[in-house]
């Protein structure tokens, strides 16, 4: 529970770490009022959101406007929040956003997998305690969301949609009683204000674990959707890089918003099947080719460009990335990266460096 | 002015709810003794049907030229003369509707007191945006609202609470129109300004509100005390004092051109055509929700969350009462977080897509299409003036001699003369506006492409049907020209839109052909379906073929078609893979109509050989259903793409032991379907077929029997007779060397002259004697 060595610097800062700088000076122009267990008014929390370029507040989320606001709203009235989307479009980082300016606590946070027992949710035991003694409150181990409950925070679960249904509904009594019985010691955990729940899932998972009705019915849901526009998406690549490239720590390459702007379009064309002039129609390879994929392709085209390249990013850099999330394992893949080469990268003006750099990948 | 009277000027904005209201109420406190409103002075008279219980709104006032007019210059060069015509639109919640209901309903004379719409016609209508600041957007941008709309809803529709805002209007319009008027270089007040390229005067609000000024004086003068003005609050400055001397209107609208004749009318409106409309009083984008604003006596929020519910309920979607709930929760939150005093149509979106709708879009799309825009369609009573579309309809139905009968009666058209022609495109026209006066029929003399009968009856629906229909234009080709141009918008299918082609064409549209066929254009890049462009396909190779009949341009549907025809031929092949019994006999008959589709215009279409060549890529194929295989084989050996050697080797192939029995009678089916003379001409195949039975072990023979029955089931009698007879006889010298029926020389004496007669046409044609008959089976 408690961090191992406070002295050497982590890989990733929580997000409340990483800009408690601006969470302070939001709190501190904050006048509005603030919903009980709240750090921020609802309306500061969309600021933080969405950024203020004139009080120095960073864009966290670039989107529609009304997508945060209706997400905000919804927890502010004291419903459970789910986000949908396919994957890649910031549903975690939105909820992790969220947490960090409601609470100020983004950790509390559950894994959904297949596997996800109960005591994820619910509690657990420490055994040799249980055994040594009876049940007791020191032999309870709480799970994030018993412990966002006991202090009042929002607790995230992921990909809510791959834990077990039986598992899931767990959840209904807590979301409606906000209460959790504890039966072994005949007592019952009862929600603190502020509490509350943000789950993420995945779009293309839907029907691997469905929600029941009645579980559906205790969330309002916020789909997020990928970049309106090119130009959208190139802003939250070059954003998202710089950031990561800082976080990493790799030498300065210079910010290249023409191979940035290549990786998007072709990242969009292959996602929507069709070319940004909208002439030329295209298959659709089996990957999801996400935002967060482009920004991976050139975070590591960064790498690339900055150890073994002239530290400019340059198409070789980004090439094979591309090829390696487009192309993933079936053999359709292969034939329409192919085709893409031939008919659109090949004929466009300004893309020769590319083509050829795509076809050495090879 | 004389002292006497008394004036109110009640600024609005057009369509809105709010100040429908704040209206109503108005005009309860003021009583007036005549109420003025912004429209066109010749629907004075029609003032008194609003009492009827059947004008129902939404309805529009039309206003049109008796006779044709120019338009302006830059028409006259497609359209010519065309009738002039314009509506002003009203719903319930028009503050204009409020006011009309009020004077008939507490007999108070009411005068519209726009510019008349005689004039309008004969001058240039100036584009709107661009020319004048849009005042509300104006001043919501000094409250810092983005949105023009919801600044106006927040101010003024949302008010509830009764306090007239007229006053408040009025004086922010005053300092609107200042700073409009100080940074804009506007045409000099006391003129008629000319349009630059045609020199007409053009209709400004100088003009507009000198003539609603000169009707306001005259309104004091004839002495009336309380006088009630209910216009665009744009125009609210220029209607109160200090006005400018009477003497500098009446010169101003001296200037204006010659009255043209004008007929008005009331027709009925939809809340879609509100939702749609661009002219006066701009479009409305949320016609059913301002109704529920204006209609709805408390509760807004409550009331239009469970009418949500209560339409997706009836679509057998799970909506609770606690989704309502926390539906009402959310949208109330978002309105505090956004800062708005109630929450608008904005929020009540987001709170339905959240939470009603479970983030789902197609739920939403239909809650916006049945209640945000809504689905109310007006009514006008019978006793309405007629219009211009009936006029129209009724001088064509003169010059083409047919006249509108209740009885049923059938008609021969010979689209070869110019009058059936004009009679045939005139009913087709009247069939896309939906009037369906005419039914086509199966002709009863032949199938001939110049030929075509149709059913008539003339119903007395069809009367309201056309005034429906007037607000897509005033003559029967621009009102259908417009439909069919709306309807390609709408159409969800390609089949939809392909029809829609055919029927522009047989109606000669070409107006509305350009954009019918943008739109199937534009539906068959996206449409990833083969099928359905293949089904799609023959009907347009017809019309393209024998579309010259009719004398229509067709250089269009020729580009569509070859479109279409290449999207085909790249997009058949991976669409005949995993193909069960029932799907493969449907693609066989796909494929065959294409080909013929693609025969029919080779010398247009310039894609028939790709096509075959596809085709013939496919026909080794052995992962493909043996249906559609056999049948592309044959399709190619018909065309003589494939000569018989190979085809011969291929159906060797298939008819051996490594094949499995299934796919080859399959195959087999798909060859020979249809009909049977390949294989009476062609020994080698059918010594293939023969060879290849023989060798089926007996309880195979048993499982494809039925198959094998099925597929020469389709051969003919005689062909089957033949077939069998040859197998009967071995492999022996070729058929048409044979004499191998017996003929009775005396019955075939008899044929002979006949037959002679249809041979050789110098011969002079002989009397047909009976048992002629015969000679088919000898044939």
């Amino acid at each position: 529970m408690t961090t191992a060595v406070a002295s050497s610097p982590v890989l990733r800062a929580h997000a409340e770490d990483q800009f408690v700088a601006e969470l302070v000076a939001l709190a501190k122009a904050d006048d509005r009022p603030r919903p009980p267990g709240w750090r921020l008014s609802p309306h500061a929390v969309v600021t933080y959101l969405l950024g203020d370029v004139e009080a120095g507040i960073t864009p966290k989320y670039i989107g529609p406007r009304r997508l945060i606001e209706v997400a905000v709203a919804t927890l502010a009235t004291d419903r459970a929040l789910l986000l949908i989307g396919v994957p890649g479009t910031a549903k975690t980082w939105v909820s992790e956003h969220l947490a960090a300016a409601i609470s100020g606590d983004s950790t509390l946070l559950v894994q959904g997998t297949a596997g996800t027992p109960e005591e994820a949710i619910r509690y657990g035991w420490n055994y040799a305690r249980l055994l040594a003694e009876g049940p007791s409150p020191a032999a309870l181990v709480p799970s994030p969301v018993m412990r966002a409950m006991q202090i009042g925070a929002i607790a995230r679960i992921e990909e809510l949609t791959r834990i077990p249904s039986d598992i899931q509904d767990t959840l209904i009594t807590i979301l409606s009683e906000k209460t959790m019985p504890i039966p072994e010691l005949g007592q019952e955990v009862q929600a603190v204000k502020g509490f509350n729940i943000i789950a993420t899932a995945n779009d293309r998972d839907r029907g691997v674990n469905e929600l029941s009705a009645a579980l559906r019915r205790r969330f309002n849901t916020v789909v997020l959707p990928v970049p309106a526009s090119v130009e959208e998406e190139v802003d939250i690549v070059s954003q998202r890089v710089n950031a990561l490239g800082r976080a990493l720590e790799l030498p300065e390459v210079s910010a290249a918003t023409e191979e940035i702007r290549r990786v998007v379009t072709i990242f969009r064309e292959l996602r929507d099947g069709v070319t940004i002039d909208g002439r030329t129609k295209l298959k659709t390879p089996s990957g999801t080719l996400s935002t967060a994929e482009a920004i991976s392709v050139v975070t590591n085209g960064m790498a690339l460009a900055a150890h073994f390249g002239d530290g400019v990013l340059r198409a070789s850099d980004v090439a094979a990335g591309i090829r390696g999330a487009v192309v993933r394992d079936s053999e359709s893949d292969e034939v329409i990266w192919e085709e893409y080469l031939e008919a659109v990268v090949r004929e466009r003006e300004g893309w020769q460096d590319f083509y050829r750099a795509a076809r050495e990948a090879e | 002015m004389t002292a006497t009277s008394q004036i109110h000027i009640l600024g609005v904005r057009h369509h809105g709810p709010g100040s429908a209201r704040a209206v109503t109420r108005a005009l309860a406190e003021l009583r007036p003794d005549l109420i003025l409103v912004e429209g066109p002075p010749e629907a004075d008279d029609l003032v008194p049907l609003a009492a009827s219980r059947d004008l129902v709104p939404p309805v529009a006032l039309l206003v049109y030229t008796d006779e044709p007019q120019l338009r302006s210059a830059a028409a006259d060069t497609t359209g010519g003369p065309q009738i002039r015509s314009a509506f002003w639109p009203f719903a319930v919640f028009s503050p204009e509707w409020q006011a009309i209901r009020y004077a008939v309903d507490n007999h108070i004379p009411l005068r519209f007191c726009d510019l008349p719409a005689a004039y309008r016609f004969g001058m240039a209508e100036l584009e709107l945006d661009g020319l004048r600041v849009d005042p509300i957007a104006e001043l919501a941008a000094v409250a810092g609202y983005d949105d023009a709309e919801r600044w106006w809803e927040d101010i003024i529709e949302h008010r509830r609470d009764g306090v007239p805002p007229f006053a408040a209007i009025a004086e922010a319009m005053a300092a609107v129109r200042a700073t409009v008027q100080r940074t804009q270089t506007t045409p000099a007040a006391d003129t008629v300004q000319p349009e630059p390229e045609t020199g007409r005067p053009v209709v400004t609000d100088e003009v507009r509100e000198a003539y609603m000024r000169s009707v306001l004086r005259a309104a004091c003068k004839e002495g009336y005390r309380v006088i009630a003005v209910v216009c665009g609050a744009w125009h609210v400055p220029a209607l109160t004092d200090p006005m400018p001397p009477a003497a500098q209107d009446a010169a101003l609208l001296g200037r204006l051109p010659k009255k043209i004749p004008v007929t008005a009318t009331w027709v009925p409106w939809t809340h879609g055509r509100l939702a749609s409309w661009r002219g006066y009083g701009a479009g409305v984008a949320s016609p059913g929700w301002y109704h529920h604003l204006f209609t709805t006596p408390d509760r807004v929020v409550e009331r239009w969350l469970v009418q949500v519910a209560e339409l997706l309920r009836d679509e057998d979607l799970p909506v609770s009462t606690a989704h309502v709930i926390e539906a009402v929760r959310l949208a109330e939150a978002l309105a505090t977080l956004r800062g708005r005093p109630l929450p608008g149509l904005a929020e009540m979106t987001e709170a339905t897509r959240a939470v009603l709708c479970e983030g789902d879009e197609t739920r939403l799309k239909l809650v916006f299409e049945r209640l945000v825009v809504g689905e109310q369609l007006g009514r006008v009573p019978e006793e309405t003036p007629s219009v211009p579309l009936m006029r129209d309809l009724a001088a064509a139905q003169r010059r083409l001699r047919l006249k509108p009968e209740a009885q049923v009666r059938e008609l021969n058209l010979d689209l070869r003369e110019q009058t059936d022609l004009a009679r045939s495109r005139l009913l087709h026209r009247l069939r896309l506006l939906g009037v369906t006066w005419g039914t086509p029929i199966q002709s009863r003399r032949g199938r001939g492409t110049f030929r075509e009968t149709w059913r008539l009856e003339w119903r007395p629906k069809y009367t309201v049907d056309l005034i429906a229909a007037s607000a897509y234009g005033t003559t029967v080709a621009s009102a259908a020209t417009r439909k069919a141009r709306e309807a390609a918008d709408q159409a969800s299918d390609l089949a939809e839109i392909t029809s829609l082609v055919e029927s522009c064409l047989m109606a000669d549209l070409p107006e509305a052909l350009g954009p019918v066929l943008t739109a199937l254009r534009d539906r068959m890049a996206v449409d990833v379906d083969v099928v359905r462009l293949m089904d799609s396909l023959p009907a347009l190779a017809r019309t393209l073929r024998y579309g010259d009949v009719r004398g229509t341009d067709t250089t269009a549907l020729t580009d569509v078609v070859t479109g279409m025809a290449v999207r085909i031929t790249v997009g058949l092949p991976p669409a005949l893979t995993n193909l069960d019994d029932t799907a493969a006999a449907a693609m066989c008959q796909r494929v065959e109509a294409v080909q013929a589709a693609l025969n029919l215009v080779a010398d247009i279409v310039p894609v028939r050989d790709r096509w075959l060549d596809m085709l013939a890529g496919l026909a080794d194929r052995s992962d493909l259903h043996g249906l559609v295989v056999g049948r592309i084989n044959r399709l190619l050996h018909d065309d003589r793409w494939l000569d018989s050697p190979t085809v011969e080797r291929r159906m060797a192939r298939i008819l051996t032991v490594g094949v499995p029995p299934a796919h080859a009678v399959a195959w087999i089916e798909g060859f020979l379907s249809g009909s049977g003379l390949l294989l009476v001409h062609d020994e080698k195949l059918l010594s293939l077929v023969d060879g290849w039975l023989t060798a089926v072990p007996p309880d195979t023979f048993i499982k494809v029997l039925p198959l094998l029955r099925r597929a020469f089931a389709t051969f003919t009698a005689p062909e089957r007779r033949l077939i069998g007879e040859r197998i009967r006889r071995g492999s022996g010298p070729r058929l048409d060397s044979d004499a191998e029926e017996k003929l009775d020389s005396e019955r075939v004496a008899w044929v002979l002259p006949t037959l002679t007669a249809i041979l050789d046409e110098a011969t002079s044609p002989t009397p047909t004697p009976d048992g002629v008959t015969s000679s088919a089976e000898v044939a």
